[in-house]
């Protein structure tokens, strides 16, 4: 399906740069240009069904939804899914958190869409189906899903609402659930694409230098590190590698779009699937940055607490992974 | 004289926000007044989940999203 991108970019390298198939220069270069159209173009067919869907179930739908239906348990999943089709941006995470809280949500469904928001979303799927292809991009699809729900029941069961701060206590004192249905604004497609469209486009203009600064690193890489470089250090057997790598990519941040590509380098070279993408997902889904943002909200004990437990859950992940791949 | 509230705790987007709103304004010479409500506390009062908002006469009428110059300029009219 793509190999027209390659031809384009062996023609660049090899014909109209005139490089040596030998230099390592010329297959860096040949491996940015291939993932850089093949992945631009993947995300934004992705990010443009997202939009849509997202048209249709934007978050206040959501929360009424969560609001008014007794799922009997399966609010958590659900509340996962919808972190799926909701673009997250970490800045609204405070204000979503509230929205849920007033809305009478549990807080640990409120957890599972918050947990899984990051690590599942529009521009990560995307950017997975162009580096590891669609098989992986499903697993680990699947594996974000159960993992906010998962852990969004943990938390629920240790009964976390005396950690909140002060004045989010008294909004969930006051929480009300939502009664009537959500009315939404009865817009034809026809209406909705333009907004759609620009949403798409500011996306992917806003992840552009990302993306690339993300695919040059993986190109570097890809053509000086020598093949297996890593598999001394962290091969499958070392039981140590999927929490070491999990809990040093905790405090830091990247958005999807930075750390995909070099995930994807480091398992060309060696590193396991699950050990990488546990890393992915600690740097992705938990950070200092958000952590600092929920102080306002939670107590530094609950936000230990919820940290600890997602933490956990994707050190189990990435022994899962490691082990069905 | 139209009161304009911009929503946003500070991210990128809030800031880009407040400049097509306020861009806006000085380009048409719309009498109005612009704050910027950046603590949480007030934020959650406009009940809104996600930021940039923007508030006019205290009516959300735009959230979670920037907005072009030609919107908030009919939305102002």
């Amino acid at each position: 399906m793509f190999n027209w991108i390659q031809n384009i970019a062996d023609w660049f390298v090899y014909n109209l740069l005139n490089l040596n198939k030998e230099q390592h220069i010329a297959e860096a270069l040949n491996f940015f240009i291939y993932d850089t159209i093949k992945i631009l173009i993947l995300l934004f067919v992705v990010i443009f069904f997202m939009g849509i869907v997202n048209s249709y179930f934007p978050i206040d739908k959501v929360k009424n939804y969560l609001s008014r239906n007794k799922l009997f348990g399966l609010e958590y999943l659900m509340a996962s899914l919808f972190g799926v089709v909701t673009p997250f941006c970490s800045c609204s995470s405070v204000p979503l958190f509230i929205g849920f809280v007033r809305g009478g949500i549990p807080l640990g469904v409120t957890f599972a869409f918050l947990i899984t928001s990051p690590l599942v979303n529009e521009v990560a799927i995307g950017l997975f189906m162009g580096l590891f292809g669609v098989k992986t991009t499903i697993i680990y699809v699947i594996s974000g899903v159960l993992l906010g729900t998962i852990s969004g029941v943990i938390l629920q069961k240790l009964k976390l609402e005396s950690y909140l701060t002060p004045w989010v206590k008294d909004i969930l004192a006051h929480a009300q659930r939502d009664q009537d249905v959500f009315q939404a604004e009865k817009q034809t497609f026809k209406q909705r694409l333009p907004i759609i469209w620009a949403e798409v486009l500011k996306i992917i203009k806003g992840i552009i230098p990302y993306v690339l600064v993300g695919i040059a690193i993986g190109g570097l890489m890809h053509g000086y590190i020598p093949e297996g470089f890593f598999e001394k250090y962290m091969d499958k057997d070392n039981l140590f590698a999927v929490p070491i790598a999990t809990i040093l990519a905790v405090p830091m941040y990247s958005n999807a779009s930075g750390i995909l590509p070099v995930v994807q380098v480091l398992v060309a070279k060696g590193i396991p699937l699950g050990t990488a993408i546990a890393f992915m997902m600690g740097v992705v889904g938990l950070s200092l940055p958000e952590a600092m943002l929920l102080k306002k909200v939670m107590t530094l004990k609950l936000i230990a607490i919820f940290f600890g437990v997602v933490t956990l859950c994707i050190i189990i992940s990435g022994y899962v992974f490691n082990l069905i791949l | 004289m139209t009161t304009i509230k911009i929503l946003g705790t500070g991210c990128p987007k809030c800031k880009t926000m407040t400049t097509v709103v306020r861009d806006v304004v000085s380009e048409n010479n719309i009498e109005a007044t612009i704050e910027k409500v950046e603590d949480i506390i007030e934020i959650m009062k406009f009940d809104v989940m996600t930021t940039p908002a923007l508030v006019i006469d205290n009516v959300v009428t735009i959230k979670g999203r920037v907005p072009s110059k030609d919107e908030v300029l009919a939305l102002l009219n």
